[in-house]
């Protein structure tokens, strides 16, 4: 009787948890009176009222009525935000790094890992996932860290909610062009140099006779025997129509240098990672649109690469036109981008570009600009309310909304502060 | 046992105890000549720090947090000789002082961190750099912070910038025992003794947990050394202790030997069993890499078991869940706002550990453990009292600042120094 009870409970649990997440995702939701900020940085609207229904933002008016039917948010005195993104993260694909078990982030045993897409690795129930978002961090691009050579494939961008996470599924192919990469291959910056070169050189070489092929071969209807390009061609194509970005990993000046030249060469699209000395050729990225994501604290000299590594880099790209995004401390912290970005202004960047830099700028880089970014009608719902100036590391979300599912403010760190707040003598016994 | 160093140890210990016995036989007090006592000097690297002139400085019109759980609004704190010598809301200035005006400003004791690896892992972080871990053995007693303190590491200046006065270089933790600690002023020096701060008791660094048997348990160092698991951890700290107490009874004896007027041979130096043998006298902190709360729960029953102190345990991502015993046992927690998940460990840290220690009435620290933390340690301290906040635990600013002097200041041995 008393399993045949808790059996009933539990299906009853199941089933509404499956109509709650059912309804609260097409649920109407008004967001109103806070001070909102509309396109990253700027767009500030006071008294916002904000429209939410089946996912999507329908309008933001300053003051606006609540159509009927619509739950409201009370953002009264509080400031609304676009959800942010951390912009290199490996979200989803690493749970305990340090002898935990296996790390879908890394594949040290994998060479030429040019075509494989980290999506199929991704655990929607990682807790580092719920803790991330409830600290305001909606999106996160997501990438291997590490191979058996310079190739970490394709990385995804992710919307933080429990269903279907994948927000661009091929957002760019990631190559680590840095001093640990030139150990691997060949041991030397000049190995590794020269075999990018060949592959991107080989790659626009097939695709030219390819085309060439195709040209002269159009009469004899004679395409039975094309074969269906390996994944690697197909990701180098995309990259050399400049249908895909890379994501090259660089520090040291001299290496950017090599990568503004291999951009040139190929006419690809670039946005550059860790970025230590990028500042000093910051007039060359911008003028070669070339985008930057960096870790805002880096200010030590961490090796030879990185002698110019400064936390004044955010600000003095961003004050040449170069558009910039942040790197947070580490995945398990993917939700301490947000400080980091409150760095980035202790040390000079605008405020508003700061923002920028956790909403718009990643959205654009990583492909996701048309549907995340900014709180404007036809964008997914992602919506944060604060308590406070979310740059300020007193502040915290009051409210989350990603793609217009309200996520309760719950994760496992939560439950376990929870648990222990009142020390009993066990309090598993309690339950 | 395969404890390599101990092993080592306990054969001249042997060696020593047969050639005292023949001694003690061979003489009777009064006859003969006694050897000069030899007395084993305890601080062979004295510091050389020496304070900079300075003027008479009033700082005038600041929000104060006394870093005692004080508070002054437009306040003034008088420095003279290098020392506060005045604070309070009515403070003149003497004939000649330099006069700052702090209006709309903080004013705190100088932030100190228990938890650096400054000058011992130093910028850059190049393989030649790394000067923390004595790897090989898993007691290392021996080895001092001090001599691979590379005065010039650029991390110092930055951690001044965030306002790091005080710090606490440690070994790391890939032994049970890494080594000393050693303590210094955030100063510039040209040799490491320039740095250490005067009359700062020596720590000991141990640790606790998963580094030492991943280090020694992978095999990549051979199957002879010990440890592989937690329980290996714990028989070697045990070890180390009983075979401390063993040379400490031998210095003892020979000091009563030698009053009763005897001829008698000293020990044999053991630099390993030394550094120990201090933490047993009560001269030696011990600061205690540990993370989970059980594995610092056996430490408290280790510590009584060989009646030391542990000063704090570092890290201590489950502080939280033993508050209350920690509290019990006078050990502080030194640990991070939010760092967690990055191993099995660290994988219950929350937020609110640093609050929720504080409301159990332990001693709370906050730490950094890391070149680039070690720059915002307020703003770690912030977090944590903004999310002990909303957990419920009323925290002022002033009793939180707390974190980053006083009760770092205390767990060092420094607190009538520096710190409030």
């Amino acid at each position: 009787m008393r399993m045949l009870k808790s059996i009933t409970a539990a299906t009853l649990a199941f089933a509404l948890s499956g109509v709650v997440s059912g309804t609260v995702s097409a649920e109407d939701i008004a967001i109103t009176g806070g001070k909102a900020f509309t396109n990253g940085g700027s767009g500030e609207v006071a008294n916002a009222t904000i429209l939410v229904s089946d996912g999507k933002i329908t309008s933001v008016t300053a003051g606006g009525a609540v159509p009927s039917g619509y739950r409201v948010i009370d953002a009264s005195g509080k400031w609304v935000t676009a959800g942010f993104m951390a912009a290199d993260t490996s979200l989803g694909l690493t749970e305990v790094s340090l002898s935990g078990g296996i790390n879908d982030a890394t594949a040290p045993k994998e060479k030429g890992a040019i075509g494989v897409s980290v999506v199929p690795a991704l655990n929607p129930a990682n807790i580092f996932i719920p803790n991330t978002r409830i600290e305001g961090v909606t999106r996160a691009m997501t990438r291997m860290t590490n191979s058996g050579d310079m190739w970490l494939g394709l990385g995804a961008v992710l919307k933080l909610t429990d269903g279907d996470m994948v927000a661009n599924e091929k957002a760019f192919l990631a190559i680590d062009l840095d001093e640990g990469s030139a150990n691997e291959v060949g041991g030397s910056r000049a190995v590794l140099w020269s075999k990018l070169n060949e592959k991107f050189q080989g790659a626009k070489d097939k695709i030219e006779a390819a085309a060439k092929k195709d040209d002269g071969d159009t009469k004899d209807g004679d395409k039975k025997d094309a074969k269906r390009p390996s994944a690697a061609d197909a990701t180098l194509k995309a990259v050399l129509s400049g249908d895909m970005p890379i994501y090259a990993l660089v520090n040291r000046k001299a290496d950017i240098l090599q990568l503004i030249a291999f951009q040139k060469r190929f006419g690809i699209r670039v946005i550059l990672g860790g970025a230590a000395e990028a500042w000093m050729v910051a007039d060359m990225l911008a003028a070669s649109g070339i985008s930057v994501v960096l870790d805002p604290t880096a200010n030590l000299p961490g090796n030879f690469d990185a002698l110019g590594q400064t936390s004044a880099a955010a600000g003095r790209l961003h004050a040449a036109g170069v558009k910039v995004a942040f790197i947070p401390p580490g995945t398990h912290n993917s939700r301490l981008v947000v400080q980091n970005a409150g760095i980035a202004v202790s040390m000079g960047m605008p405020w508003a570009a700061a923002m920028d830099a956790l909403t718009v700028n990643p959205a654009e880089m990583f492909g996701v600009g048309d549907s995340y970014g900014k709180l404007a009608a036809g964008m997914d719902a992602d919506v944060v309310v604060w308590d406070g100036d979310p740059l300020e590391v007193m502040s915290s979300p009051d409210a989350v909304l990603i793609a217009g599912v309200d996520i309760p403010l719950v994760s496992r760190q939560t439950k376990l502060r929870d648990r222990y707040k009142d020390l009993d003598r066990s309090p598993a016994f309690d339950r | 046992m395969k404890f390599k160093g101990l092993k080592g140890a306990m054969l001249s210990r042997t060696a020593m105890v047969a050639a005292l016995g023949l001694v003690a036989a061979a003489c009777t007090p009064g006859e003969g000549e006694q050897g000069e006592f030899v007395d084993v000097g305890r601080d062979p690297f004295p510091s050389s720090y020496t304070p900079l002139p300075s003027g008479a400085t009033l700082i005038t019109g600041a929000t104060i947090l006394d870093g005692n759980g004080g508070r002054i609004e437009g306040g003034s704190v008088l420095i003279e000789n290098g020392k506060v010598s005045a604070i309070g809301s009515d403070v003149t200035a003497p004939a000649g002082a330099t006069v700052i005006d702090a209006g709309g400003r903080w004013v705190t004791p100088g932030i100190i961190d228990v938890h650096s690896h400054l000058g011992v892992y130093p910028s850059p972080g190049v393989q030649a750099h790394s000067d923390g871990n004595e790897v090989g053995d898993p007691v290392t007693a021996d080895a001092w912070a001090e001599h691979a303190l590379w005065p010039h590491d650029p991390g110092f200046i930055r951690a001044a910038a965030g306002g790091i006065t005080s710090l606490q270089l440690l070994p790391g933790s890939a032994n049970l025992v890494g080594g000393r600690s050693v303590t210094i002023k955030n100063v510039p020096g040209r040799v490491s003794q320039d740095m250490k701060f005067p009359g700062a008791p020596y720590g000991l660094k141990m640790a606790c947990g998963e580094n030492p048997k991943r280090v020694y348990g992978d095999g990549s160092r051979g199957g002879d050394f010990r440890p592989h698991t937690r329980m290996g951890n714990v028989a070697g700290y045990r070890q180390a202790w009983a075979d401390a107490q063993d040379y400490q009874r031998r210095w003892d004896k020979y000091e009563r030997d030698y009053n009763a007027g005897f001829d008698v041979l000293p020990p044999a130096r053991d630099l390993n069993l030394d550094t120990l043998a201090g933490v047993l006298r009560g001269e030696i902190r011990v600061h205690m890499h540990c993370y989970r709360g059980d594995d610092m729960g056996t430490m408290l029953d280790v510590m009584k078991e060989f009646n030391y102190q542990i000063a704090s345990f570092q890290h201590a991502v489950e502080s939280y869940k033993i508050a209350d015993k920690l509290a019990e046992n006078n050990v502080c927690s030194a640990m991070w706002a939010d760092w967690y998940g990055f191993k099995m460990e660290a994988y219950d840290g929350i937020r609110e550990n640093i609050p929720f220690v504080h409301k159990a009435g332990a001693c709370a620290i906050v730490h950094s453990d890391s070149a680039s933390g070690i720059q915002r340690l307020n703003q770690e301290a912030a977090k944590a009292l903004a999310d002990g906040r909303k957990a419920g635990v009323d925290i002022s600013k002033a009793d939180a600042w707390t974190w980053l002097s006083l009760n770092p200041a205390k767990s060092l041995g420094i607190d009538t120094k520096t710190g409030t």
